[in-house]
């Protein structure tokens, strides 16, 4: 009788046992390259993501001005404007200063990631490293920590973040920390979760019976086991904490007005409105859209590709 | 029952607490918070005073009970800008705040369930992927800006709803003043239609989102084989099986919606001059009105702590598991 397991099984010609050969497992990073490949909006996401790190990164060398130079003679541009000799010096347009809006879409590229990007390393590490504590330790710990999770869960933290704001004012390392502070429990949740799932694998027990640490248990062994949760949850959550940022900055409680973002560029186009200069806000609002899409549809695709059980379950 | 009602009391109890904390601090971060309270100008003289009057010199702990025995009072301190008690300017403008929160609210589940629905039984065909598709680009969105977008292309381009303004429905009607209310009410939905969808917009998108995933969940279980099973139409297993099920998670959602709504909103009337708790806010942080702001924080706090407690019970009386 031949089976299908046959096929991947030999007799191997001088010994007599069966070798079975394991199907050849790809290397993650190729098995994720096919799967963006197949697939077109990740892949597009990615792209723009792409797109706007380089810009974060390189945007001094890129932007054609200098973000905050003031020219008063060439207020209100719109886009594609030529000057008495038909050049095109603002294609983006102008503010009511005259400052180029190209010009500060890259830099606030940099300050959109950075504040995202900071924001959530803080909270997220912060709260894994809470959440594998609560998880492996159990007990009074746990519960301490998780009661701490209710009570912030329990209100719109955004209101918190303009309470602090307000008092101490506007600052770039103010609104990290506290958008930072914000993130914590989310990540905290889902590491308990994990670990509690971990906790009682063999390879845990395995570890225990040759006398590691515990210290060493959570973070060599079962740290590397949560990982793709948390990354899912960070990828979702950047975009997040760009929205909040963008908002802040809306209420005057972002970051101080000589630097360009996105959401201090809307502020602004506020007054502009009714007389109809539209690039002004259509521009940086359109920037933020894009940016945060890109990071919702990449973390969609990474919670299928590295935890395909999650599949249409969940669907936020 | 009981005891699962006694639990989640405690932790409303330590909410409150958690915030009134934690906004006691926030008041303190600044180091001397008697800065806050007087006039950019004031001398060390109105200095001592304004700390005396606030009971600033006392002991932190001290303070932080003088401060809990104020909320309980209501007395959340007196506006910088005009002297009036803070709590009194936020409980003003409430009525109209509490028209956007509202009208969001039905709005949005009136479109985010529908919508939900039908993505889950449609489940991977193309109008479910442009469902998600729809309700990832309206969760990637800042709300305001949206806002603004509205601004632009139905009051300034096309004319059709006012730029911004409020026409008071509610306040007259809490007043018993119906008459004045119900002719107001034309001219109110008026105003009132752009920030209702501005605000709804997030909302439908994760609510639908999120009744897609609820019913996915309870559509794969298997009392709705049974009914399948038993030759009932699809119809009747969608809506007497699955939905009834999935109720209970989207029953909580929707009720807990309100109290985002209301923190959505303050960014939302900032674009349409909404003179709403959220504008009166906006114009506190702009002056550095503390006072104001936060008795509008911890209003939105109590409420939604509020708001969570009775969902907790009755979220206990529809399922009877989470009693246990």
């Amino acid at each position: 009788m031949v089976d299908q397991s046959t096929k991947a099984a030999s007799i191997h010609p001088t010994r007599d046992y069966v070798v079975v050969l394991a199907p050849k497992e790809q290397p993650t990073y190729v098995r994720a390259a096919r799967s963006l490949l197949k697939r077109r909006y990740p892949l597009i996401a990615l792209i723009i993501l792409l797109g706007v790190i380089f810009l974060a990164l390189f945007g001094p060398s890129i932007a054609p001005k200098d973000p905050n130079r003031q020219d008063l003679f060439a207020r209100l541009l719109a886009p594609m404007t030529p000057d008495r000799n038909g050049v095109v010096n603002f294609p983006f347009g102008t503010d009511s200063l005259g400052r180029d809006v190209l010009s500060r879409l890259i830099y606030g590229a940099r300050v959109s990631l950075l504040v995202g990007i900071t924001a959530v390393a803080i909270g997220g590490t912060v709260g894994t490293f809470l959440g594998v504590i609560s998880g492996y330790f159990g007990g009074a710990i746990d519960d301490l920590i998780m009661r701490l999770a209710d009570v912030q869960l329990a209100f719109p933290f955004i209101l918190l973040a303009i309470m602090v704001l307000v008092v101490l004012g506007q600052g770039v390392i103010n609104l990290v920390i506290i958008l930072g502070v914000g993130q914590w429990v989310v990540y905290a949740r889902v590491a308990r979760g994990q670990v509690i799932s971990q906790r009682e694998k063999e390879y845990v027990e395995a570890m225990k019976a040759i006398g590691a640490r515990d210290w060493r248990i959570m973070t060599k062994e079962i740290f590397p086991n949560i990982l793709a949760p948390i990354i899912v949850i960070a990828s979702f959550n950047v975009a997040g904490v760009i929205l909040s940022e963008a908002s802040l900055s809306f209420l005057g409680l972002g970051v101080p007005p000589s630097i360009p973002t996105w959401g201090s560029m809307l502020a602004d186009s506020r007054d502009q409105l009714l007389s109809g200069k539209w690039w002004l806000a259509v521009l940086p609002g359109l920037a933020i859209m894009f940016t945060t899409l890109s990071l919702n549809v990449l973390g969609d695709w990474m919670r299928d590709f590295l935890d395909p059980r999650l599949r249409g379950t969940e669907g936020a | 029952m009981l005891q699962y009602i006694t639990r989640r009391a405690l932790l409303a109890v330590l909410v409150i607490i958690g915030v009134t904390l934690l906004t006691f601090i926030s008041i303190h971060l600044s180091g001397d918070p008697a800065v806050l309270y007087v006039s950019e100008r004031a001398g060390p003289e109105e200095l001592a005073e304004a700390r005396r009057r606030l009971g600033l010199d006392k002991s932190l702990p001290e303070q932080y009970i003088n401060f809990l025995g104020g909320l309980m009072r209501g007395d959340l301190g007196l506006s910088l800008a005009n002297r009036t008690p803070a709590l009194q300017l936020v409980l003003e403008r409430l009525p109209a705040t509490l028209e956007l929160t509202i009208g969001a609210l039905i709005l949005s589940n009136l479109i985010a369930i529908p919508i939900g629905l039908i993505s889950a039984v449609r489940r991977g065909t193309r109008v479910d992927g442009t469902i998600m598709l729809l309700a990832m680009f309206g969760q990637s969105m800042p709300g305001f800006w949206l806002g603004i977008m509205a601004i632009l292309f139905f009051s300034v381009t096309l004319r059709i709803f006012p730029v911004s303004g409020h026409v008071p429905v509610l306040a007259p009607l809490l007043a018993g003043d119906w008459a004045t209310a119900i002719q107001n009410l034309p001219a109110g939905v008026h105003h009132a239609i752009l920030p209702v969808v501005t605000i709804s917009v997030f909302a439908i998108a994760r609510n639908a989102r999120l009744v897609r995933s609820a019913l996915l969940e309870v559509l794969g279980q298997e009392y709705v084989t049974t009914a399948r099973a038993k030759g009932l139409t699809e119809r009747n297993v969608i809506v007497g099986h699955a939905l009834r099920n999935a109720m209970i998670p989207i029953v909580t959602i929707i009720a807990l919606e309100f109290g985002f709504l209301l923190s959505g909103v303050i960014v939302t009337e900032s674009v349409f001059a909404w003179p709403g708790v959220g504008r009166l806010v906006f114009n506190a942080i702009g002056q550095r009105d503390i006072p104001v702001v936060q008795a509008a924080v911890v209003f939105f706090a109590f409420v939604f702590v509020a708001l969570n407690l009775v969902v907790d019970v009755l979220y206990a009386y529809l399922d009877p598991r989470v009693r246990l």
